[in-house]
């Protein structure tokens, strides 16, 4: 039972990270119908960038027990705004001239993009794996039981507290907002939206940006949970997103956020009770099976063949 | 506009938007820059990662920019319509080249069978080798690659992002076999094959109901299964390690080497490593042929004409009363053999294989080769290939550039950048790929050249 409940919150932790990818990965696809292969690559890229701020601004504020929580929130909003400001550019470059071309153009495009920034980010930063010292890693102990302790480290009520905040505010945005609401109305029907006074493509840029800010989260959270990244790390996490955007029902916010809990629970748990070496082929194996026997997910809309 | 002197004016170049338009880009490049360029991660003697400042890069990088985006500007401006953004050769020189493919296969050909004799004869016995293994072999396996996939996705327009598994499987089949029970290339390679072709089934039948992106997402999870499972099965694969030691393909039982017995001896000359190499060569040369030969003959059959029917209307297809499941599962288990014949002449030519050969990128870089050089285009294909994957290896060749960039330049360090940024461009620059005319198979009295981009991209 402790082990169960100690693995629930590791799950929990790992499966936010993936659903804020995912949420990027399931907005793109709502609204352009393209699977974004570049999206995981961005998230690595803003790793980095994290990575980059979070020395820069360490080495002004130190790194006091309090003073590494103000840091983080810095390198937060700096990250959000250069990861955006890099899939802003993305997008304006190689995928929008290929909007209304033919089907497989821009999923070419992405994955060319995909290959373009693992080995940019390679060349720039170098092959190996970058480490910071481990932070926020003081525990709580939760359950202490004679044989076994169920902790929770600060790092992964960061995680978990900010993954909730973040995804309340982009909630707010996406159904209260005007700029929501054409977000939706594009994803409906892109040429009526437009019809009817909808910049399309500014939608669309918005989209990318906000994919990009939340991918940036993850990026943080994934560098405070796991103290290093490396130029091949876009690759595993992206397809586990979107393998939870998949679960979840792709084009679904909500359903993006319970597949990306459910992956990371699943991974979790796999990887505690099964086998290790074998975690990522659960999640591959998910992916295949969801996508052959239930393509719509949990929470998306069948599709309809019109003929 | 009642003034008519202000229409001449309107030609005249607008220096202040181009400018506006540079400065813009070279601000968006300075923004891209400020992270991930100007600062450097390095781990110091301490273990401890420090950061270079780089900002010389940064300010390179944003001078490009503008440079490039201020005259991309005034080029535009030149123009009174939209054309497309590149063009290297004159009009319809692809048009031509179609009507007399006939005429260039025969010269490709020629060219290729005397591939080895003339990089003997430019560069000698010594610098053959790398010139006939690094981009005659190197180039031929992506050929074939290319055409087996192109089966798959250029005819039969499925989206198979996991094409390498199969090239895996053939691998792996020649290295097990060929350690385990000493047969020979030439029993393995077929063996290879059919047990690819199998695969190619097997991983087929479920996914057969899936179309377009989501094809793709399947087919990339099963070649990332396969691939997963060969570093995890140790007892089978040997893991990360890899297999080596495997045996290499003999001249029909006389091998390649220095002994009294070996080809060189037998044949009377002397002792030299670019026989077994030249040898390779025509291995992989004629395999590619067989599969281009395949290709062409199947168009012609049902069979290839339901692939392309399929194509262009999956629906139109079974209202007609195609058997899609049939006519899906013979594109992969086809496709996936030619795949398993190039796996397991890879295993033969290298020696040694691991996981570390079959990721996802090779997966990716032979879509790319299909889909760039125009799906369904066999020439598209070739050339697609030449340019991919030999324009990448030229850059080994580039030692010079350490003259102007210094010491520490290496060039093939950029050698995937450059290949990733090239399917953007080429993406963008001819949406349809290199060859985007196709020559319909069947037609009523006369030859018709269909442009790909009338043809409305089939739901397979």
């Amino acid at each position: 039972m402790e082990v169960f409940l100690q693995q629930l919150i590791n799950g929990l932790t790992l499966g936010s990270i993936y659903g804020l990818i995912a949420i990027g990965y399931t907005m793109v696809f709502g609204i352009i119908g393209m699977v974004n292969f570049a999206h995981g690559d961005v998230f690595m890229l803003s790793a980095f960038i994290a990575l980059i701020f979070f020395m820069l601004v360490t080495a002004v504020v130190g790194t006091g027990a309090g003073m590494i929580m103000v840091a983080l929130v810095i390198v937060l909003f700096l990250a959000m705004f250069f990861t955006a400001l890099w899939n802003w550019t993305i997008e304006r470059v190689a995928y929008r001239p290929l909007r209304g071309s033919f089907r497989l153009a821009p999923l070419i495009s992405a994955i060319g993009m995909s290959i373009f920034l693992t080995n940019f980010v390679q060349v720039v930063q170098g092959p190996r794996n970058k480490s910071t010292e481990p932070m926020l890693n003081d525990k709580i102990t939760l359950i202490d039981s004679a044989t076994y302790a169920v902790t929770i480290n600060y790092k992964q009520i960061v995680i978990i507290l900010t993954t909730v905040i973040l995804l309340a505010v982009f909630w707010y945005i996406v159904q209260k907002t005007p700029l929501g609401r054409a977000q939706r109305a594009c994803e409906q029907d892109r040429k009526m939206a437009g019809l009817l006074g909808i910049d399309v493509d500014r939608t669309i840029s918005i989209t990318f940006i906000m994919g990009a800010a939340l991918a940036a989260v993850a990026g943080v959270m994934y560098l405070v949970y796991y103290g290093s990244v490396n130029s091949a790390d876009g690759f595993v996490p992206g397809v586990k997103a979107f393998t939870a955007a998949v679960l979840g029902g792709i084009g679904s916010l909500p359903g993006a956020v319970i597949g990306g809990l459910l992956i990371g629970l699943i991974e979790i748990f796999w990887s505690g009770y099964v086998s290790n070496d074998y975690k990522d082929v659960a999640a591959f194996s998910i992916l295949a099976v969801v996508l052959v026997f239930m393509p719509s997910g949990i929470l998306g809309r069948p599709e309809v063949e019109k003929v | 506009m009642a003034n008519p002197v202000s229409a001449p004016a309107a030609r005249q170049l607008d220096m202040k938007a181009a400018l506006k338009e540079a400065a813009f880009a070279a601000l968006v490049t300075f923004g891209l820059c400020i992270p991930i360029i100007a600062w450097g991660t390095r781990s110091n003697m301490e273990n401890v990662l420090v950061l270079d400042p780089r900002w010389d890069a940064v300010a390179w990088a944003v001078a490009i920019v503008f440079v490039g985006r201020f005259l991309m500007a005034l080029r535009q401006q030149g123009r009174s319509e939209r054309k497309s953004m590149v063009r290297f050769l004159p009009h319809g020189t692809f048009a031509f080249f179609q009507r007399n493919s006939r005429i260039f296969s025969v010269f490709g050909l020629g060219f290729l069978i005397t591939f080895p004799i003339i990089a003997i004869t430019l560069t000698g016995w010594g610098g053959a080798l790398k010139w006939i293994d690094n981009f005659g072999v190197q180039i031929l396996i992506y050929v074939m690659l290319g055409w087996g996939l192109n089966i798959v996705v250029g005819l039969a327009g499925l989206l198979d992002l996991g094409y390498v598994a199969f090239y895996a499987v053939g691998a792996y089949s020649y290295a097990l076999l060929a350690q385990k029970f000493g047969l020979s290339f030439w029993i393995l390679l077929p063996i290879s094959g059919i047990l690819a072709a199998f695969w190619g089934m097997l991983l087929g039948f479920p996914v057969l109901r899936l179309r377009g992106d989501y094809l793709a997402i399947v087919t990339l999870a099963f070649g990332e299964i396969i691939r997963l499972v060969l570093i995890n099965w140790t007892d089978f694969s040997n893991g990360y390690a890899g297999i080596s030691g495997i045996p290499r393909p003999s001249f029909f039982g006389i091998p390649f080497n220095a002994s009294d017995t070996g080809f060189a001896a037998v044949f009377g000359l002397e002792f030299s490593p670019l026989y077994r190499t030249i040898f390779l060569y025509y291995v992989i040369l004629s395999l590619a042929l067989l599969t281009a030969f395949v290709t062409l003959r199947l168009r012609r059959l049902p069979v290839g004409r339901a692939w392309e029917a399929l194509r262009e209307d999956e629906i139109a297809c079974r209202s007609l009363g195609i058997n899609t499941t049939n006519t899906k599962l013979t594109a992969f288990s086809l496709g996936a053999m030619f795949g398993g014949f190039a796996g397991s002449f890879f295993a033969a030519r290298q020696g040694f294989i691991s996981p570390e050969s079959f990721v996802f990128m090779e997966s990716a870089v032979i879509l790319a080769i299909v889909v760039l050089g125009g799906m369904g285009s066999l020439w598209g294909c070739a050339i697609a290939a030449i340019a991919m994957i030999g324009g990448t290896e030229l850059l080994r060749e580039l030692e010079w550039l350490k003259a102007i960039f210094g010491q520490d330049f290496d060039p093939t360090k950029y050698r995937m950048l450059i290949f990733g940024f090239a399917m953007v461009v080429i993406m963008i620059w001819k949406p349809r790929g290199l060859i985007s005319t196709r020559e319909p198979t069947a037609f009523l009295k006369e030859k018709k050249a269909i442009s790909a981009d009338m043809v409305q991209e089939g739901h397979g």
